[in-house]
């Protein structure tokens, strides 16, 4: 019995207890919605003194203001260097996707404030996103205050120093007795209270309040501060981050400067940042480098080379800046110094430090809903009972969901297994958007594996015409595969050929997707190994199977297409050689011309890029990056083709004319060889299309060229089909072709001249002086090539 | 690639009519044009006849695969239907299957269905009967052969099999490179 009563007291106690903690005030509306939890609530402050006596115990320790500024101090010591990291690189992203796109850390908690209240306010409000984002915005704010309260407290710093003495005391003083703390703290309140006007200003720094001679030492310092021109505020933060470097500079300017100038020369030269000297860089070969300071002077010097002009330490060029710029990124980083060179030239330096940046963080995990067997809607909603929390993919996309965590591997759940999405990685979607199949068409995807741009396209078309979907790749075919069947495709034929010898095997396509094998460097968050693997050969060595892959693609287009005649090339590299360079390359050697993607963001592609220029409807193409899309590195370019004639001599002029001074510019070595292969490869192929063309004007007798021909060059062993093919492909081409002479070799070049100026007259510019000469020599070889061939012809 | 002889038309068409019945007609003769069933590598492919026209020009050896695969002849010349038939088959089943979505991860993992775990089933299901068996939610998971009747499954106890497990979508993950 007495145990229940002792029972029942401890109850009654902790329920009372219970409402103390918190309690309602009804006459009192709590405020609602984001922000700091203490500040809505303010219905206990009011009731606490009421239960003071009990809730001595119970209430959360109350620091003194000392013992609060100790610990500050002590977060402070730890914090200051973190703090610059964690300014860095949290940028919105430029454009409309800003809303999903975020980097993946804090998507997660953008899921995780969201909850998974109701699938339903995914879509049609977007009023809890804004309130998501307005949070980051507070805390932004929060921190500013936090920053100038931790300033004044930094002037603090010195000052306490004297009396630590004094604090140690008190110290022992609160580890004992939390009762003595709070009188403590009513005693300085009171006396601060009597200080009036100065107590007042001194607020923002933590409303904490000031020991007289702390006050005293604020006086003075603002009497200081009235006197001098600039507050100390400035040097205070920068002693610490180079301490070394301020040690130097001094020297150097008492040296120089004037008595009187020195106070304010030095404020300026703090701000200055200075390169270290060759023992110091020395020094850092030997010992271990501190990550951070790395990181600071990275950030230091990009500020310097951002205002070179008025930044700049006298004496010093932006060579030695770069320089180390490039050392120090490369080592933070661990890139190699190719790639970092690259990089550099690639991008402005303030972008340059969010592109790695954001190579260091995942993207987020994308899924595309497969329309051919649902709906997104439902799926969504089928994914979020499973536990998933997920978002619609932006504006530009209405059937990708972004997923910000899962309870259940996405990649196994009974609806991917069924079919209903397909994991994909938002840059993706891009190209097959921009290809934009329409139904009943014939379209080609020429690296098809994994299969997530087939399948795509198939949706599209939903199941209708024909796609032809090729890897060179036979194990990754599997995958192409399975997820053609899983997707419920039915429309493909999945073939394993060298993407290269394509058009031999079937031409005229409707539209041709080509995502080029390439040194993946828009992919580094998925794959770092890039950072170091790739060399200047690795990025020539791709860029050279590139510019073959886009001639081979732009072949198998059928031009005359009703609906079509487009071909969409795409790589995830971000390298101009990959990218630009290629489709610049294309637009020489064949009858094409760049159209608009039909993607409304992304970066223009570059025209001019150091020594190189490229044709100015390259910036019809699109760049898309990691730092401002939030999506992998990505290049697309919409091509149209407008011929199905392949420019034979003119090309071999404009090669001479366009190659030789590239050939000329880029001195590396391993340039020029593939180059040269390039030439050789060229000729042969475009000779045998030309003779083909022939057989094809001249009626049967041709035909028998064209069977030895295919034989010679051995790409498929079965003669009859191939005449099948050269038949069919006279059907398609019988437009262009009844409008030529037969005479071709000495026909076409004027004609194609005239061709060239009238579609695109600017190429007309890259037209040399030299170039009547080199043309001759160019149908010379042209001559003797041909010669070569017809005595090969005769030995077999 | 080549069509199918006799003896292989009978006895795909044999296995394929446990699952959909007379419903075979429908996928010969199908309103938007004319399909047909090719056989490759021993693979049964099922195919438009457009899409057969333009693999013509594939050689064969690097052509891997045409239209929808639905099932490959052992070496002891009987079909076996592929997981990947099941687009074909789930909208003509006569006889279909419904587990509970606790089961429905073990049959993804290649499991047979329990009676604990049957949601539904369809009436008058014979023993030995070809069945579709789908989630509760009407997504097609797999199929199988009815172990019981449906009268006999009423009455059995909850952990004894009343469908036999032949393909589940589970396969496309777990026998990638076996499905061409």
């Amino acid at each position: 019995m007495f145990h229940y009563n002792v029972l029942a007291v401890g109850y009654l106690c902790v329920a009372h207890l219970g409402v103390m903690g918190r309690k309602l005030d009804p006459t009192n509306k709590v405020k609602r919605g984001p922000g700091k939890k203490s500040k809505k609530q303010q219905g206990a402050e009011t009731e606490l003194s009421k239960f003071i006596s009990e809730a001595e115990e119970t209430g959360p320790k109350r620091l003194s203001s000392r013992s609060r500024k100790r610990a500050a101090k002590r977060v402070q010591n730890v914090k200051t260097p973190q703090n610059n990291a964690e300014k860095k690189p949290k940028k919105g992203f430029t454009d409309e996707n800003s809303k999903w796109l975020k980097p993946a850390k804090k998507s997660l908690k953008v899921g995780e404030a969201e909850s998974e209240d109701d699938s339903d306010e995914h879509w049609e409000e977007d009023d809890e996103e804004e309130d998501v984002e307005e949070q980051p915005k507070k805390k932004g704010g929060k921190d500013l205050e936090k920053k100038v309260a931790k300033k004044s407290e930094m002037k603090q710093v010195e000052e306490e120093e004297e009396d630590e003495d004094e604090e140690e005391e008190d110290d022992e003083g609160d580890e004992e007795d939390d009762d003595d703390d709070e009188e403590m703290v009513d005693d300085y309140g009171t006396l601060d209270d009597g200080s009036g006007e100065e107590a007042a200003e001194d607020e923002e720094s933590d409303g904490e309040e000031l020991l007289p001679i702390e006050r005293a030492a604020k006086k003075d310092k603002k009497l200081k501060k009235s006197m001098g021109l600039e507050s100390d505020d400035d040097d205070d933060d920068d002693e610490e981050d180079d301490d070394d470097d301020d040690d130097q500079e001094e020297e150097k300017s008492d040296g120089d400067m004037d008595e009187e100038d020195t106070v304010q020369a030095n404020i300026d030269e703090m701000d200055i940042f200075r390169l270290p000297g060759a023992e110091e860089s020395e020094k850092e070969g030997v010992l271990a480098v501190d990550l951070k300071t790395i990181y600071q002077r990275i950030k230091d010097n990009v500020d310097v080379l951002c205002n070179f002009s008025t930044k700049r330490e006298v004496g010093k060029d932006r060579k030695e800046y770069i320089t180390l710029l490039k050392k120090d990124l490369s080592t933070y980083y661990s890139y190699n110094n190719f790639l970092i060179e690259k990089l550099i030239d690639l991008f402005p330096l303030s972008e340059l430090v969010d592109f790695l940046e954001a190579n260091e963080i995942q993207r987020p995990v994308t899924i595309r809903t497969n329309t051919l067997k649902t709906r997104r809607r439902d799926l969504a909603q089928a994914l979020i009972n499973r536990g998933v929390n997920l978002d619609p993919l932006g504006k530009w996309s209405k059937v990708g969901l972004v997923i910000y965590d899962s309870s259940v591997p996405v990649g196994a759940t009974p609806e991917y297994l069924a079919g209903q999405y397909m994991l994909q990685g938002a840059s993706s979607f891009l190209p097959v958007m921009a290809l934009s199949p329409q139904e009943g068409e014939l379209v080609l995807d020429m690296s098809s594996a994994p299969g997530g741009k087939t399948t795509y396209i198939a949706q599209l078309m939903r199941n209708t015409g024909i796609i032809v979907a090729n890897d060179a790749n036979a194990e990754r075919l599997k995958s192409v595969v399975g997820n053609i069947h899983r997707l419920g495709v039915t429309n493909t034929v999945i073939c394993n050929y060298d993407g290269r010898q394509f058009p031999k095997v079937m031409g005229g396509f409707d539209r041709v997707l080509l995502d080029a094998p390439c040194s993946g460097t828009g992919v580094i968050a998925k794959d770092p190994a890039v950072k170091t693997s790739k060399d200047e050969a690795d990025i020539m060595r791709s860029a050279h199977l590139q510019k073959e892959l886009i001639l081979s693609a732009i072949d198998s287009v059928n031009a005359e297409s009703p609906t079509g005649g487009y071909l969409v090339y795409c790589t995830c590299s971000i390298m101009v050689e990959e990218n630009e360079w290629v489709v610049d390359y294309a637009l020489k050697k064949r009858n094409v011309k760049l159209v608009p993607t039909g993607l409304d963001f992304g970066k223009e592609g570059f025209t001019r890029f150091k020594e190189r220029r490229f044709h100015p409807s390259l910036r019809l193409s699109r760049r898309f990056y990691p730092h401002s899309h939030n999506m992998d590195g990505f290049f697309v370019a919409k091509l149209k083709k407008f011929s199905n004639v392949i420019p034979t001599a003119s090309s071999g002029k404009e090669e001479d004319t366009s190659e030789a001074p590239e050939v000329i510019a880029v001195t590396e070595p391993p340039q020029t060889k593939p180059s040269k292969g390039d030439k050789t490869n060229k000729t042969v192929p475009s000779q045998a299309g030309d003779s083909k063309e022939k057989a094809q004007a001249n009626g049967t007798a041709g035909k028998k060229k064209v069977n030895l021909e295919s034989k010679r060059k051995n790409a498929s062993p079965a003669g009859p089909k191939k005449a099948k093919v050269a038949k069919l492909d006279r059907d398609t081409m019988k437009g262009p072709e009844a409008k030529k002479p037969t005479e071709k070799t000495t026909d076409d070049p004027t004609a194609k001249k005239a061709n060239k100026q009238g579609g695109k007259k600017k190429q007309a510019i890259n037209v040399k002086p030299g170039s009547e000469k080199k043309n001759r020599m160019g149908k010379n070889k042209f001559k003797k090539l041909k010669k070569m061939l017809e005595k090969l012809d005769k030995t077999v | 690639m080549r069509p199918l002889t006799d003896e292989e038309t009978k006895t795909m068409f044999e296995k394929l009519s446990k699952y959909i019945g007379e419903n075979i007609k429908l996928l010969v003769d199908r309103p938007d044009g004319t399909y047909c069933f090719r056989l490759h590598n021993d693979r049964v492919y099922y195919m438009s006849e457009k899409i057969l026209k333009l693999a013509t020009n594939i050689s064969r050896d690097k052509l891997v695969s045409v239209g929808t695969c639905f099932g490959k002849f052992t070496k002891t010349n009987k079909f076996r239907l592929h997981i990947t038939a099941l687009d074909f088959l789930a909208p003509y089943a006569k006889f279909k299957v419904w587990v509970k979505p606790g089961t429905e991860q073990s049959f993804l993992y290649g499991n047979h269905v329990l009676k604990s775990g049957l949601g539904r089933i369809t009436e008058n299901t014979e023993q030995y009967q070809g069945v579709v068996v789908y989630s509760m939610a009407d997504v097609p998971l797999g199929f199988g052969v009815a172990a019981k009747t449906t009268q006999e499954c009423r009455r059995v106890d909850p952990m004894s099999i009343v469908v036999f497990h032949q393909a589940d979508v589970g396969e496309f993950i777990r026998n990638e490179d076996t499905l061409t």
